[in-house]
C-alpha cells in the first residue's frame, strides 16, 4: 500500500518536475518570470496532438519538432519583448514590467489558441498500456515522461556544473551585475537561458500531452504548478526543481490516499505557502540569492 | 497644435465610447428579427459553451436564414440578425450584457447563456424585461421553485436527483438480473454539479440497498487520478460511478484503461457523451455509461447529427446539445404560431406541443421532463438507456466489455 | 475649491441612475465596482509597489459571506460581518507575508486566492454539504450602485487622507527604499500591514455589495481570477501612485472593454493581453503621467501627487 502510493507519487512528481524545469531556467538565468510559460507548453501540446492525429507522427517524434521550435520562440520573445525592458535599466521596475509583459503575452497567446484550436477538451491515446511497478500499474507514457524529465534534469545539471558554458550561465544567474566583468556576455546568456527554457517548455508540453486532458484555457494551471515547484526548489536550481517536483507529487498522492482527495490541491498550495514563508528562497535556494 | 489635438483626442475618446454605449442601437429594420445572446467565449465557461451552446445557435440561425428567415404567423419570413456578446465567464458582465440586449439593442428575443449559475443570474432580469427564458443548460433540483418565481422561465435539463436516481434504477435492475454485486465506488468533483448529483445519489444508493465501498470528492482541476483510481480498484466494487467534469471523465477513463481496471459498470459524468470520448478512450468506449443519451434510431436525431457535423465540423455531444437545439425549434415554432409578443410566446411555449429533434416536446409546469437520464456507448453511438420504459430506449450492456 | 467640485461631482453621480435604465445602471454598477477595486488596490500596492493578485480572494470571500448569511441576518449586519471577515483574513495574511518582496509576493497572493477557493469548496462539500448558494435579497441595481458609490467616496477619501498624514509620508519612503525607511525609524511592517488591511477590507466589501446581483454563487463564479487581473491593469494604466490614477485607468478601460465586447466578442483575451502590453511598453507610468508629459513636456517628473 505505502510502496505503491510512493510509486504513484514519484511518477506524478516527475510530471511536476518536467513542468518546472524550463521555468526555473528562464527565471534563474534570464531573470524573467515568464507567466506565459504555460501557454508555451500548451502550444506544444496542441502541435504535438495535431501531428499525431493528422499524420500519425507520435509525440516522441513530435518532441524533436517542437523542442527546437520552442527554443526559437523563446529566443524571439526575449529579443522582441524582453530586451527593450532590460535596456530600460531600472532594476526595481524590471521585475514588475516583465511580469506585466508576460502577463499580456499569456492572454494574447490564450486568445489566439482559443480561436485556432477552439475550446474543446483535447486528449488522445498513446503508449497508455499499463506497466507494473511496485504493486501498482502505471501508464507507460508516464514512465517515459518521468525518464525524460530525469534525463533532462540530470543532464542539464551536469552541463551547468561541468562545462564552460554552464559556468557562464551560473555566473549570470548568481551575479548578473558583475558577470560582464569576467567577460561574459550577460545579455546573450540571458537570451540563451530564456530560449532554452522555451525549448524545455515545449518538450514538457509534448510529453504531458500524452496523458493529460487539456483545453486552450489551461495554460495558467501549468504555469501555477510550475511556479510552485520553481519557488520551492529555489529559483534557477534545476536539481532543486527536480526534488521539489517529486516532493509535491508525493504530498499530493499521500494526501489523496490517507487524508482526503478533496484536499489535494489545497495541500499543494498550503505546502507552497509554508515553504515560501519559511524559506523565501526555496528549499535549495541560496541565502540572499 | 498637435499637442492640443492629441490631448483633446485622449479626453474625447472615453466620452465618445460612453456616448455610443448609452445611445440605443440603431433602429432595427422592420423585416428582420433581432436575436441576442451573451455566452462565455473566454474564461472557464468557454469550453462548455463552445461545445454545447454556440455551435447550436450558429447552426440554427444559419438554417433559418437559409430558409428565408423566421416564419411569422401571417406566413411572412423575417431574417434573423444576431447580436452577440462575450460574458467572459463573469456573472457581472453577463447580467449587464443581458440588460444591454434588452434595453439598448432592443432585441426581439434573447437566447440563454451556458450553465446553471449564469442562467440563474439572468433570470430576474429576463423576468423583469418580460422575455421568455429557455434556460436549457441548467441542471437544478429547484427548477419547480424557479419556474414559479419567474413565470416565463423554462427549465429543460432536469435536476441532480433525476440523474442520480435514474442511475440507481439502472443499477438496481442490473443487480436483480444478477449482473453486479451491491458494492458501489463513487467519486465526485467538488463543484456545484458534482455535489448536487452526489448528494442525491448517496441516499438513493443506500435506500436501494447498495453499499458505498468508496465515496470521495476531488477538487476541480485535479489532473491525476492514479491515486484515487487505485483506491477505487481496491474497494472491490462492481460498479464505478464518477460524477465528474470533462477533464475528470477523460482522466478516470484513461487511468482505468492503463490499470486494467474493469468494473462491470463504468459511469462518468459530463464529457462521457462528448463526440470525442471514443477517441479519448482509444476506441474502447463501448459499455461506458454517462449522463444523457439520444434515441440513435430516430431519423430526426440522425439527421441532426449529420447537420451538426456539416455545420460545426464535429458531431454534437449526446446529452445537452440535442435539447439545446430542440429549445430553438420550440422557439421557432412558437414564433410561427403567435409571433414575437413576449407574453403570447411564453404562454405558447408553456402550453403548446412542438415537433423537435428529440421528439414531440411539451413542457410540464415550465419544465421539460421527457429527458434521457442515463446513456451508454454501444458501437459508435451513445444510446439512451434510462428511462428504460420510454420509447427509443436501448437495453444496457452489463457487464461492460473489458477495455 | 477642490472639495466643492468633488462634492458636486459625487452628487451628480448619485442622481445619475435615476435617469438611466437597467443597462445604464448596470454599466454604472460595473464601472463603480472597478473604480473602487482599483483604487483600493492602489491604496496598498501603489506606494509599496507590491503587486497583489489576491484581489479576488477578498472579493470572493465578501460575496461568500453574503451568500452564507443573507437569509439569517439583516443586510447591514451581513455587510459588517463581511468587512470583519475580510479584515481578519487580511491581518493573518499580512502578518505572515509582508516580509516577502517582489516576485514572491506576487506569486504568494495568486496562490492565496486559489487556496482560499479550495478551502471554501472543501468546507462546503464536507461540512455543509452544498456548493451553490442562492442570494435572494431585495436590492435593486440602483441600491447596489449607491453602496458602491459610497465605498468609492470612502476609498478616495482614505487615499487622500493617507497622503496628507504621517502614514503617507512613511509609505513614500518605504516605496522608495525599505532599508532607508527602517533606518529612519519608520515601523515598516506595521505601516504596510495597516494599509493592507484597509485595502483588503474595502475589496471584501465590493464583493459583498455586488453579490446580490448574481442570485447564484459558487466558488468558481466568485473566485474568477480575471477580477484580480483587471484590477491590476486598471490601476497601473491610470497610475497606481496617484489618488485619481486608478479612476483614470478604470473608467476608460471598463468602457473600452464594454465597447469592444460588442464589436469583437471573440477576442477578449487578445485585447486584454494587448492592453497589458500597451501599459508596459507605451504608458509605463500610467495615463495621468502621460497626459502631464503631453501638457508640460518640459517637466520631466511630477512631484505633486
Amino acid at each position: 500500500m505505502l510502496a505503491s502510493t510512493l510509486a504513484l507519487g514519484i511518477i506524478l512528481g516527475g510530471t511536476y518536475a518536467l513542468l518546472a524545469m524550463g521555468l526555473t531556467l528562464q527565471y534563474g538565468i534570464a531573470r524573467i518570470l515568464n507567466l506565459a510559460y504555460g501557454e508555451f507548453m500548451l502550444l506544444s501540446c496542441f502541435v504535438v496532438t495535431g501531428l499525431f492525429t493528422a499524420w500519425g507522427i507520435g509525440p516522441l517524434l513530435g518532441l524533436l519538432v517542437v523542442t527546437p521550435a520552442g527554443y526559437a520562440l523563446g529566443w524571439l520573445v526575449h529579443a522582441g519583448m524582453m530586451s527593450p525592458l532590460l535596456r530600460r535599466g531600472d532594476a526595481g521596475r524590471l521585475e514588475v514590467d516583465t511580469i506585466l509583459a508576460t502577463f499580456g503575452l499569456l492572454f494574447v497567446l490564450q486568445g489566439i489558441m482559443l480561436i485556432v484550436f477552439g475550446s474543446d477538451f483535447t486528449s488522445y491515446s498513446y503508449l497508455d498500456q499499463g506497466v507494473s511497478l511496485l504493486g501498482v500499474t502505471v501508464a507507460a507514457n508516464r514512465l517515459v515522461a518521468l525518464a525524460v524529465s530525469l534525463a533532462i534534469g540530470l543532464g542539464l545539471y551536469a552541463v551547468l556544473m561541468r562545462s564552460n558554458w554552464g559556468r557562464a550561465m551560473r555566473a549570470v544567474a548568481l551575479a548578473p551585475q558583475s558577470a560582464w566583468l569576467v567577460g561574459i556576455d550577460v545579455d546573450r546568456m540571458g537570451r540563451q537561458g530564456f530560449a532554452l527554457g522555451g525549448a524545455l517548455a515545449a518538450a514538457g508540453g509534448a510529453l504531458v500531452s500524452m496523458f493529460l486532458t487539456f483545453s486552450a484555457a489551461d495554460g495558467v494551471v501549468f504555469t501555477m504548478k510550475a511556479l510552485i515547484v520553481v519557488i520551492m526548489g529555489g529559483v534557477g536550481n534545476v536539481l532543486g526543481a527536480l526534488v521539489a517536483g517529486l516532493l509535491l507529487g508525493l504530498a499530493e498522492v499521500l494526501v489523496a490516499a490517507f487524508i482526503d482527495p478533496g484536499l489535494t490541491l489545497a495541500a499543494t498550495y498550503a505546502l507552497f505557502l509554508v515553504v515560501l514563508l519559511w524559506r523565501p528562497t526555496g528549499l535549495f535556494g541560496r541565502v540572499g540569492g | 497644435m498637435t499637442m492640443t489635438s492629441r490631448r483633446a483626442l485622449l479626453g474625447a475618446l472615453p466620452m465618445t465610447i460612453a456616448l455610443s454605449l448609452a445611445l440605443p442601437g440603431v433602429g432595427a429594420a422592420q423585416d428582420v428579427v433581432r436575436i441576442g445572446y451573451a455566452v462565455a467565449k473566454s474564461g472557464p465557461n468557454a469550453t462548455g459553451a463552445g461545445i454545447t451552446t454556440i455551435p447550436n445557435y450558429q447552426m440554427w440561425v444559419a438554417e433559418v436564414n437559409a430558409q428565408g428567415g423566421l416564419e411569422m404567423p401571417d406566413g411572412s419570413r423575417r431574417m434573423i440578425e444576431v447580436v452577440e456578446y462575450d460574458d467572459r465567464s463573469n456573472t457581472e458582465d453577463l447580467v449587464r450584457a443581458i440588460a444591454r440586449l434588452a434595453e439598448q439593442d432592443k432585441v426581439d428575443l434573447i437566447l440563454p447563456p451556458w450553465g446553471t449559475g449564469p442562467n440563474l443570474a439572468i433570470a430576474p432580469l429576463m423576468d423583469k424585461a418580460g422575455y421568455p427564458h429557455l434556460a436549457v443548460t441548467s441542471v437544478t433540483d429547484k427548477a419547480p421553485e424557479f419556474a414559479d418565481r419567474w413565470k416565463r422561465s423554462f427549465w429543460m435539463l432536469g435536476g441532480g436527483h433525476d440523474y442520480a436516481e435514474a442511475l440507481v434504477q439502472t443499477l438496481v435492475a442490473a443487480r436483480e438480473a444478477g449482473q453486479i454485486n451491491d458494492q458501489v465506488a463513487m467519486i465526485s468533483v467538488a463543484d456545484g454539479f458534482g455535489i448536487d448529483l452526489v448528494s442525491a445519489a448517496r441516499p438513493a444508493f443506500e435506500a436501494a440497498g447498495f453499499t458505498l465501498a468508496y465515496d470521495e470528492t476531488y477538487p476541480l482541476g485535479t489532473s491525476d487520478f492514479a491515486a484515487i483510481m487505485n483506491e477505487v480498484q481496491r474497494s472491490g466494487a462492481d460498479s464505478f460511478v464518477a460524477f465528474s467534469y470533462p477533464p475528470g471523465s477523460f482522466g478516470v477513463t484513461k487511468q482505468a484503461q492503463t490499470m486494467g481496471y474493469n468494473p462491470k459498470v463504468f459511469y462518468v459524468g459530463v464529457g462521457g457523451a462528448f463526440p470525442n470520448f471514443p477517441q479519448v478512450a482509444g476506441g474502447k468506449a463501448g459499455g461506458v455509461m454517462s449522463i444523457g443519451g439520444v434515441d440513435s434510431a430516430s431519423p430526426a436525431i440522425q439527421d441532426y447529427f449529420q447537420r451538426h457535423t456539416d455545420s460545426a465540423g464535429s458531431p454534437p455531444d449526446s446529452w445537452a446539445s440535442a435539447v439545446t437545439y430542440a429549445s430553438l425549434e420550440v422557439l421557432e415554432q412558437a414564433v410561427q404560431r403567435v409571433g414575437l409578443d413576449h407574453q403570447a410566446l411564453a404562454q405558447e411555449i408553456a402550453t403548446g406541443t412542438f415537433q423537435t429533434v428529440v421528439g414531440d416536446l411539451k413542457m410540464q409546469d415550465n419544465q421539460l421532463r421527457d429527458l434521457w437520464w442515463v446513456g451508454q456507448w454501444q458501437g459508435d453511438k451513445f444510446v439512451a438507456v434510462n428511462p428504460a420504459e420510454r420509447q427509443g430506449a436501448t437495453a444496457p450492456v452489463i457487464p461492460k466489455p473489458e477495455w | 475649491m477642490g472639495y466643492v467640485f468633488s462634492a458636486i461631482a459625487f452628487a451628480l453621480l448619485a442622481v445619475l441612475p435615476l435617469f438611466a435604465g437597467d443597462y445604464g445602471t448596470g454599466l454604472l454598477v460595473g464601472l463603480m465596482g472597478y473604480v473602487v477595486l482599483a483604487s483600493a488596490w492602489a491604496l496598498f500596492s501603489g506606494p509599496t509597489r507590491y503587486v497583489s493578485l489576491a484581489t479576488v480572494a477578498f472579493f470572493g470571500v465578501g460575496a461568500y459571506v453574503v451568500a452564507v448569511l443573507n437569509e439569517v441576518l439583516p443586510y447591514p449586519v451581513v455587510l459588517f460581518c463581511a468587512a470583519l471577515t475580510g479584515a481578519g483574513m487580511a491581518l493573518v495574511v499580512g502578518l505572515s507575508t509582508l516580509r516577502l518582496a517582489g516576485i514572491y509576493f506576487v506569486i504568494f497572493t495568486f496562490g492565496l486566492a486559489e487556496l482560499v477557493r479550495q478551502l471554501i469548496t472543501w468546507f462546503e462539500v464536507n461540512v455543509t454539504g452544498t456548493l451553490g448558494r442562492y442570494i435572494f435579497l431585495d436590492l435593486t441595481a440602483r441600491d447596489i450602485y449607491w453602496q458602491l458609490l459610497a465605498l468609492a467616496v470612502l476609498t478616495l477619501g482614505a487615499g487622500w487622507w493617507i497622503r496628507r498624514s504621517r502614514l503617507g509620508l512613511a509609505l513614500r519612503v518605504i516605496g522608495d527604499d525599505e532599508v532607508v525607511a527602517a533606518h529612519a525609524g519608520i515601523p515598516v511592517a506595521r505601516t504596510k500591514l495597516v494599509l493592507f488591511v484597509i485595502s483588503a477590507t474595502i475589496i471584501t466589501l465590493v464583493g459583498a455589495v455586488q453579490a446580490p446581483r448574481w442570485v447564484y454563487v459558487e466558488p468558481s463564479i466568485v473566485f474568477n481570477p480575471t477580477v484580480s487581473f483587471l484590477t491590476v491593469i486598471m490601476a497601473l494604466l491610470g497610475g497606481a501612485n496617484r489618488l485619481w490614477g486608478p479612476v483614470a485607468g478604470a473608467v476608460p478601460l471598463f468602457l473600452l472593454f464594454e465597447w469592444l465586447s460588442a464589436r469583437f466578442p471573440d477576442h477578449f483575451s487578445i485585447l486584454l493581453g494587448l492592453m497589458f502590453l500597451a501599459v508596459v511598453y507605451a504608458l509605463p507610468d500610467g495615463v495621468l503621467a502621460a497626459l502631464e508629459r503631453i501638457r508640460r513636456p518640459s517637466v520631466l517628473k511630477e512631484t505633486k501627487a
